[in-house]
């Protein structure tokens, strides 16, 4: 117990960077999978190919690698200004819109075709199509995986400390260092983590029982 | 998808194949735009110079990267027999009728897939019995075991090695624990019922009737799983684990040049390569699915002689 409330300043700062990487990350990756799915599903050849790719590839991709890609490689590229918690938001971002992405595209399958078929006879473009009806409905399917997805993405964000970004895996090497049982870190750091997926899955069951779809 | 097929569109007129072809252009000169500028931007700084790239020529050099690899591919391999291993264990501990296994395996399932991997590894990699195990072992491999004891020893006595293979181990294990208990809870009931009618012990009917066609109808995720595995592997890099991503740092770090390191250059030989790991492995998932959605279509049941040729491995 001494180990947390000795500490208490440094978990409370290590919890709030994890927090705030899931939630920019959560934001970005949402974003930019509805745009790759969009891509995927358009009518434009190109685009659709420049989608497929770009999730294959991210999907492929471990995620230490993409970290260390973007950490070096777009300061190169003339972003110098970045700080490393954006880079960070960055990757873990584009990486799980990826996933988010695949999720979506299984989600769109579940929308009835009659729903896209009467958007098109009212006369409807593959824009109005797809934001105004199909998506939406596919994005109320999809709340279970894509809440899983999260989770996953909370977790993955402790790779972030890993690249100079203060969060819980920070937390856990500090006090390492500093000589504190290994054990007794790990169990706290571990309760955090697990407080966050906790109330990340408990939010997702409810917005699950609001969203369904009523068949 | 063909764009005359798809649910979202009309097959375009005239007015919507102009757009159309406008979008592809724009789209085509965007990308073109992008990987322009990325190219001018390293040639910029330096990256595409002869003393950047000169390393890769040396044998030493060459032989480091794919000592990396095959460290990567060793850690993959050990991973994902104990992560094997472990999910059929959880998964019939999950399965069992007695709360005494159950309630055991359940809660380790549950923390371990709630669990950051990188806080496992690196809590396995600072704990000291670890260490001492690992030395320990070494020690009577040297001793007592010769010729082949030493090679063990040299190749596998490494505590950095086990932190990351016992970290995905438990990881993975947990997960593919879920995905076995899932297809046995998928195999009909019938199954287990002609097994118990035929005189079968319940530890038989598990591992001989119910986990055998877990395993098959949970093939392509049991993949996609290991494919998983395979990318954590990577994480190794952050406990200083000399897999191929750590080498290629190595070998950055230890090469100066004029305009620097050469770490895009690195990274630009090493990502091709775990890409191409990781994207076999999965391409090989996705066959396994198709395949096993296409045995499983009705139709299929009864095969003509023609369905044999076009398909010989189904």
């Amino acid at each position: 117990m001494h180990v947390l409330l000795d500490n208490l300043d440094l978990f409370r700062r290590g919890f709030v960077g994890t927090v705030a990487l899931t939630g920019l990350s959560t934001v970005l990756a949402l974003a930019l999978g509805t745009v790759l799915t969009v891509f995927r599903v358009c009518p434009v050849p190109p685009l659709r190919v420049i989608g497929a790719a770009g999730v294959t590839v991210l999907c492929n991709t471990p995620l230490t690698l993409l970290f260390f890609g973007v950490t070096l490689g777009l300061p190169m590229l003339g972003l110098s200004g970045l700080s490393y918690f954006t880079l960070a938001v960055l990757t873990l971002g584009g990486y799980t819109s990826a996933f988010v992405c695949e999720a979506l595209r299984s989600g769109i399958n579940t929308v009835d075709t009659g729903q896209a078929e009467a958007a098109r006879s009212l006369g409807m473009s593959f824009a109005q199509t797809t934001l105004l009806i199909v998506l939406p409905q596919a994005g109320r399917a999809v709340v279970p995986p894509v809440g899983s997805l999260l989770i996953t993405l909370t977790k993955n964000s402790a790779l972030a400390g890993g690249f100079s970004v203060y969060e819980l895996f920070s937390v856990e090497k500090t006090l390492a260092e500093e000589g504190y049982a290994i054990l007794t870190v790990f169990l706290w750091v571990a309760l955090a983590y697990l407080a966050l997926i906790m109330m990340i899955s408990g939010v997702f069951r409810l917005l699950e029982h609001r969203l369904a779809v009523v068949r | 998808m063909t764009s005359g097929g798809s649910i979202l569109f009309e097959a375009p007129g005239p007015r919507g194949r102009r757009r159309n072809r406008i979008c592809s252009v724009l789209a085509v000169v965007g990308i073109a735009a992008v990987v322009g500028y990325v190219i001018v931007r390293l040639h910029d700084a330096g990256q595409f110079t002869w003393a950047m790239w000169e390393a890769f020529t040396y044998q030493g050099v060459q032989r480091r990267i794919l000592i990396g690899a095959l460290d990567t591919l060793k850690a993959f391999a050990l991973a994902v027999v104990f992560s094997l291993l472990l999910g059929v264990l959880l998964a019939t501990g999950r399965l069992s009728r007695h709360r005494v296994l159950r309630w055991p395996a359940t809660a380790l399932v549950e923390f371990f897939r709630a669990m950051p991997l990188l806080i496992m590894i690196f809590a396995l990699y600072n704990m000291g019995w670890l260490r001492s195990w690992v030395a320990a072992v070494a020690r009577f491999l040297r001793e007592h075991l010769g010729q082949a004891g030493v090679w063990l020893a040299d190749n596998f006595a490494s505590p950095t090695l086990w932190a990351l293979v016992i970290g995905i181990a438990l990881y993975n294990g947990s997960v593919q624990a879920e995905i076995l208990r899932a297809g046995a809870r998928a195999v009909p009931r019938g199954q287990t019922e002609a097994a118990y009618a035929l005189g079968m012990r319940k530890a038989q009917v598990t591992t001989t009737v119910v986990l055998p066609q877990a395993v098959r109808s949970m093939l392509p995720s049991i993949v996609g799983q290991i494919v998983v595995t395979l990318k954590d592997t990577s994480l190794g890099f952050i406990i200083t684990y000399e897999e191929l991503l750590y080498a290629g740092k190595l070998l950055a770090q230890n090469t100066a040049t004029p305009a620097g390191y050469p770490y895009i250059p690195v990274l630009l030989v090493v990502g091709p390569m775990y890409i191409g790991m990781c994207l076999a492995l999965s391409t090989f998932a996705t066959w396994l699915a198709h395949r096993g959605r296409q045995q499983r279509r009705p139709g299929l049941r009864f095969r003509s002689p023609a369905d044999h040729d076009r398909k010989p491995s189904g």
